[in-house]
């Protein structure tokens, strides 16, 4: 059918596993916007969700990364932390691998991107899913574009997999939302782990928002780095979505939660 | 110096219960197969994470292979600020730090 919900939220893991060490002003309020995005998402009666995440060597490394990939398999199991540190019970969580073949083959007419029938979920897509789908309910294609290891793959190639998932998702006639996991600026799992450059993000929101693609596409990495931190790489995600939804955004919540080490956002795009 | 091979020997062991096993129990074989300089070696079967970080291990891996040790949040990121200020700045990779050794920035 077509693309029917798009949106972007923060996956740090410390939102479920240093919970209780957050000012609860700042965390329910998040938790609340995530539940609000769970009902839009719901409402929008998927037959699949679509996870674009940037994952942390859960499954892909340095011998062989690719710059995107999407999962196609039958199941994916996650979350590959230790559940007590992330706070997430493991599940397993179904996939279909019949729409992901044929959302590869639209999605290849114009980038390369890699397939695997083997995939672990990371806090990337286990922390959205835990908040987002807590019943495990949905149907779950994962998506990755590599923010982790340098060489990372240009911000405009970034834009163009996000139109190639909206071609793709137009294409078949099942009903497909997308939502894309990140940070924006943050330095995570350093001792820096908790530094946020709230003016950074809320100049990115705003980009993101207005659907202002040249704005999204003008940093370099080494700005992004100076600015933003290795954190800020992610940005390739949240970009990705506004390529695929194409309309104009919505904040729902962003707070910098720095015990959670990320800005974080909760945020939908209408689909145009 | 391989800080690829040392990372990929974490990135295996954060994602291997048969190899998390085998450290546990016989660390030294477990890292047989990967070619480490000694400063390395010693590094990960103390685990000196302070040194791990300093090396350029990214700190997706690392954060993981610290609490497989059983190190705390708060704990795995002095440790951290604890080898910079023991070993110099971090030498490789994208995870330097920013902050002064003595600073504290959040959940420390
Ligand atoms: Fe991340």
């Amino acid at each position: 059918m077509s693309l029917v919900f798009s949106g972007i939220c923060s996956h740090a893991p410390g939102i479920t596993g240093r919970a209780e060490r957050a000012d609860p002003a700042l965390r329910d309020p998040l938790y609340k916007a995530f539940g609000g995005m769970r009902d839009a998402l719901h409402a929008a009666r998927p037959d699949a969700l679509i996870v674009v995440a940037a994952e942390h060597f859960a499954n892909f490394f340095m011998n062989n990364m690719p710059a995107y990939a999407l999962g196609m398999a039958e199941n994916y199991d996650g979350p590959i932390e230790d559940v007590e540190w992330l706070r997430i019970p493991r599940r397993t969580v179904r996939g279909n691998p019949d729409l992901s073949r044929r959302l590869i083959v639209e999605v290849q007419q114009s980038v390369d991107v890699a397939y695997a029938e083997e995939w672990r979920f990371d806090h990337g897509i286990m922390v959205p899913l835990h908040f987002l789908d807590p019943d495990n309910r949905l149907t779950i294609i994962p998506g990755n574009i590599n923010c982790q290891g340098p060489p990372l793959t240009p911000l405009r190639r970034a834009w163009a997999f996000g139109e190639a998932l909206r071609r793709a998702c137009d294409a078949v006639p099942e009903r497909i939302a997308l939502v894309a996991t990140g940070g924006i600026s943050h330095w995570p799992a350093t001792p820096d782990s908790g530094m946020i450059n709230v003016d950074w993000d809320k100049d990115f929101l705003d980009r993101w928002v207005r659907q202002d693609k040249d704005a999204m596409l003008s940093y370099t990495d080494a700005e992004t780095y100076r600015d933003a931190g290795q954190g800020g790489f992610e940005i390739r995600t949240f970009i990705a979505a506004a390529a695929a939804a194409r309309g104009q955004g919505t904040i729902h919540f962003y707070a910098p939660i720095p015990i959670f080490a990320v800005g974080c956002t909760v945020a939908t795009m209408e689909i145009a | 110096m391989s800080l690829y091979q040392i990372s990929k020997l974490l990135f295996q062991l954060n994602r291997d219960e048969a190899l998390k096993r085998a450290f546990k129990s016989a660390p030294q074989d477990a890292i047989a197969p990967f070619e480490l300089s000694e400063e390395e070696r010693r590094a990960v079967l103390e685990p000196d994470i302070g040194l791990l970080y300093v090396l350029g291990v990214n700190g997706q891996i690392l954060m993981h292979f610290a609490a497989f040790c059983g190190i705390e949040w708060s704990d795995y990121l002095q440790r951290m600020r604890d080898g910079v200020k023991r070993h110099g700045p971090v030498r490789a990779g994208i995870y330097a730090m920013l902050s002064g050794v003595d600073e504290k920035v959040a959940g420390s």
